[in-house]
């Protein structure tokens, strides 16, 4: 679960730097560059495909880990405290979870499967990149139209602001599974995770929130 | 001021026995001293039952003064009631208001199954400390005291580790029944301290191995535990323990 998850935080980082290229404000030949390198770099698709099968692994784990601790309490408390003892996020990490899963079906679906298996896709002439001297994909194009609608641009806000909460568990918590939870460096583990799991997802959901503005 | 003594609903798990479906029976209790203890609120509406020639409620106890771990109750949704940092029997009847309805249940959790009423079997506990949180001795004369260094904050850290009673409040309040506050605790009172080295690496795996067979959950760090703990183990030695667990799996061999 830690490693796992560590993998895909790193993961996020790269993909948030991508990503950010769409703000470029230069009608999108900075991301359209950036995907054409990422869909011809070998090393790149091989990191995407240990990020799918970690993604796997991931979720796997999570539901022998949810299915058995469920199994450790086979009958619930009747008594309802007045103040819980522990964050709710870190009680529903697979609630959490499996609403991230459902964002990435969409999501993967609406790029990741158009850029590889899509057709009629807007393209770029050859040479209108200086360097490069044939038609290349027009990624930005794609994913502008698809933030132009109120509901797909809302569907990654709520994404994101679910991936807050997961992370605002996980990120420490993968350091303590690991061991790593010590006294002298515990604040400082607790303290990036919150910032990380602020500022990722936030800095992911304002892709959405400016290109629909763009655009509406 | 607040009042001298409370009007009180007590709904109380009722279980004849370990097959028994069990459910919760509901008794008024009247005029409770706010300065009697929890237990002591218990042994009045025991005796009143007893009068009524019911069956009291039978409920785990020994030293009443928070140090055998016994008390076992889960109050209001908490183990072992609203106070931090107390065993049932250190609870006080002045933390509930005039009126209230108190919701009194054993542990939940698949290794300890309930006997009779609040009382449950923590035997479970015994057999993960009997896989390896001892330190095997040999005989002979005593060593010398301070022959061996032991840095202060090492010497600390294993007597607070060592502070755990073995109540079993982490592993009723955690979401997962997990008991890695408990097995944490035993283990690094032992890896933090020379004696404990010879066997510390057999100890951790066989120690958690125990835990996972008997149907402990897995820890999720929601950190329930720690807040719930009477004896205020913390969660760091609970990282001490994954470490621990980690470095015996990649290197064994003491
Ligand atoms: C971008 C996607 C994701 C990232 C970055 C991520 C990250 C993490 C991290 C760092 C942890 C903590 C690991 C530990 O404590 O050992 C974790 C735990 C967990 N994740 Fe994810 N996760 C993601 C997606 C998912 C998905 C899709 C699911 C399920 C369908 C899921 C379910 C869980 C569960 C059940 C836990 C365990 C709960 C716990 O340890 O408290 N996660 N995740
Ligand atoms: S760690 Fe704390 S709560 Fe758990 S058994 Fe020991 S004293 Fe009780
Ligand atoms: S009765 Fe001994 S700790 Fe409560």
């Amino acid at each position: 679960m830690a490693l796992t998850g560590l993998f895909l935080i790193l993961f996020l980082v790269i993909h948030l730097i991508g990503n950010l290229q769409l703000l470029a404000g230069d009608g999108g030949e900075a991301f359209n560059r950036y995907s054409y390198f990422m869909a011809n770099n070998g090393l790149i698709q091989l990191v995407s495909k240990l990020n799918f099968a970690f993604i796997v692994l991931h979720v796997i784990y999570s539901i022998w880990l949810t299915r058995t601790n469920a199994a450790a309490r086979p009958i619930a408390y009747g008594g309802k405290p007045k103040n819980v003892q522990s964050n709710w996020n870190s009680r529903n990490m697979g609630i959490l979870g499996t609403l991230i899963l459902l964002f990435l079906i969409v999501h993967l679906k609406s790029f990741w499967f158009e850029f590889k298996f899509g057709t009629g896709l807007p393209m770029i002439e050859a040479g209108t990149y200086d360097g490069l001297n044939f038609a290349v994909l027009d990624a930005y194009t794609v994913v502008a139209s698809a933030y132009s609608t109120l509901p797909y641009m809302l569907i990654y806000v709520v994404g994101m602001l679910v991936l807050s909460f997961h992370l605002y568990h996980g990120f420490q918590s993968a350091f303590q599974t690991l061991g790593l939870g010590f006294s002298s460096y515990k604040k400082l583990i607790e303290v990036i995770g919150v910032v990380y799991a602020v500022i990722v997802p936030l800095l992911f959901a304002i892709i959405p929130v400016v290109m629909y503005l763009q655009q509406a | 001021m607040s009042k001298e003594s409370l009007n009180l609903t007590l709904k109380v798990w009722r279980q004849k026995g370990s097959k028994d479906k069990g459910k919760f029976e509901t008794y008024k209790l009247k005029d409770v001293s706010t300065h009697a203890s929890f237990l002591e609120m218990m042994d009045v509406l025991n005796e009143s039952l007893i009068s009524e020639q019911k069956e009291p409620v039978a409920f785990d106890h020994d030293c009443r003064e928070g140090i055998c771990g016994m008390c076992s109750m889960y109050i209001n949704g908490r183990a072992h009631g609203p106070q931090r940092g107390t065993t049932t029997c250190q609870l006080h009847m002045r933390h509930f208001e005039d009126g209230e309805t108190i919701t009194i249940e054993p542990w939940r959790a698949a290794p300890f199954p309930v006997l009779k009423d609040l009382v449950v079997d923590r035997s479970a506990f015994d057999k993960i400390q009997q896989a390896g949180g001892y330190v095997s001795v040999n005989t002979g004369n005593a060593p010398d005291g301070n022959a061996v260094p032991i840095p202060k904050e090492n010497a600390d850290e294993a007597f607070n580790a060592a502070a755990c009673i073995g109540c079993g409040a982490c592993v009723a309040a955690c979401k997962n029944a997990s008991a890695m506050l408990f097995v944490s605790a035993k283990v690094s009172q032992y890896a933090l301290l020379p004696q404990g080295q010879p066997e510390r690496k057999e100890r951790v795996g066989k120690m958690v191995a125990k835990m996972d067979e008997l149907g402990f959950g897995n820890c999720t760090n929601t950190g329930a535990c720690e807040a719930e703990c009477p004896k205020g183990i913390s969660i760091t030695n609970i990282a001490r323990l994954n470490r621990e667990y980690l470095g015996a799996m990649l290197g064994p061999g003491n």
